[in-house]
């Protein structure tokens, strides 16, 4: 297993109730546990992940998705068994969704 | 219509009890994860894939877990069986209206070794408990990864097995009798064999289930208010145990030697058992009305 942990800062967008869940912990696959965390406006993620070597990969995809979003306050803790990027990607973007007002808008 | 072997265990949830009425007991946030795993560097999960909680169903207050098979194939660990033996105490203590179990699970997780075995022998005590306290206990079987092993069993403990023609209960999974017993014993490849063997249509023919619905969330939800609502004493009599036996037997003694499941459906008078597999429910439901066994001498 690999520890991996990111932070970014200058996010403008809010995150609003309870903590969400999406995904499962299977092969190929990942579950994202997404919170609204006072972090000074930060956007915290952990990611724990069985695929050991790829930090690079997932701190383009973690930037990535810091772009799409820019959320601020949010705490995302990751447990992953291999999901591609493809597959990362589409579960961070339905675990934020799920805590987004229906009127707010997509993915930048 | 939508599957309810297709749903997580987070999806059925909502499909099944009252919706929006859920209320989880060590929440995912909660991060209780299995120590086991984390020992063994492998990958764990927020709710060590079970859902427990308090809902509503059909108005009254019904507690319930959901175990996620994608999770390790559903296989009870440590915390997931000490999840959901807190739910069914919890259950007691609060009076519950009855208990839902929407189950899925291989059974004991391996990995953590007699904390797995002990966990799932202290959720059928719970369950019985449950019972002894007069509060009914639902078993519901219908995921990809069937209720074997362990969970086989404690589904057995239920008041009601409501189980859908996809689902699978047996207590050995195909995989391990082929390894134990060898290939020729049983093809666990062959999976027109593997659900004449342990799935719901079998399973309800031999009288191990009490209910099968289509593959379709709404259906077991009726199914588990109605199972509900037929249970007048939940509690289990050394009576109904001595029955339970006495059928066993008789079982045990009429399919002697048969090998194949369809020679036991022709033994309860299924002139043509090739059709089935191949029958919906509804038209299977009408053939196993007249065939079923110990439907005659209302046993269960």
């Amino acid at each position: 297993m690999e520890t991996l942990n990111y932070r970014f800062d200058g996010g403008d967008r809010s995150l609003a109730g309870m903590p969400q869940l999406v995904g499962v912990v299977g092969s190929g696959n990942l579950e994202v546990l997404v919170e609204p965390a006072p972090l000074k406006g930060a956007c915290e993620i952990e990611v724990r992940t069985a695929a050991v070597g790829f930090g690079a990969t997932w701190q383009a995809v973690m930037a990535d998705f810091h772009a799409r979003w820019r959320l601020a306050d949010a705490r995302i803790s990751i447990n992953d068994m291999g999901a591609t990027p493809a597959v990362v990607s589409l579960r961070l973007d339905q675990a934020v969704e799920s805590l987004l007002p229906p009127a707010s808008g997509g993915p930048a | 219509m939508s599957s309810y072997l297709e749903l997580t265990a987070r999806q059925r949830i909502p499909a099944v009890f009252d919706p929006g009425s859920f209320e989880e007991f060590l929440p995912p946030s909660a991060r209780v994860a299995s120590p086991h795993l984390a020992q063994l560097d492998s990958p764990v999960s927020f709710d060590d894939g079970v859902v427990v909680g308090r809902a509503r169903l059909g108005g009254h207050t019904v507690f319930g877990a959901a175990q996620e098979g994608g999770f390790m194939g559903g296989a009870v660990g440590e915390v997931h069986g000490a999840k959901l033996v807190g739910m069914l105490r919890r259950a007691i203590d609060e009076r519950a209206h009855a208990v839902l179990l929407l189950l899925e699970s291989g059974g004991v997780r391996l990995h953590e070794a007699n904390a797995g075995l002990i966990a799932v022998s202290e959720v059928m005590r719970a369950m019985l408990d449950v019972r002894a306290a007069g509060i009914p206990v639902i078993a519901v079987v219908g995921g990809a990864n069937g209720c074997f092993g362990g969970m086989g069993i404690a589904a057995r403990c239920a008041n009601t097995v409501i189980m859908s023609e996809e689902g699978r209960l047996a207590m050995s999974g195909p995989e391990v009798i082929e390894t134990a017993s060898g290939v020729e014993e049983f093809d666990s490849r062959d999976r027109a064999l593997v659900w004449r063997t342990t799935g719901g249509k079998h399973r309800y023919l031999l009288g191990d289930c009490q209910m099968l619905v289509a593959d379709e969330a709404q259906a077991f939800r009726d199914a588990a208010l109605a199972a509900i609502a037929a249970i007048r004493d939940p509690r289990l009599t050394l009576d109904e145990l001595l029955a339970e036996q006495a059928m066993l037997t008789r079982r045990l003694d009429s399919t002697a030697g048969l090998q194949e499941p369809m020679d036991i459906w022709k033994g309860l008078g299924i002139d043509d058992p090739a059709r089935v597999p191949m029958l919906d429910a509804d038209a299977f439901l009408q053939l196993a009305a007249q065939h079923r066994a110990g439907v005659a001498t209302g046993e269960r």
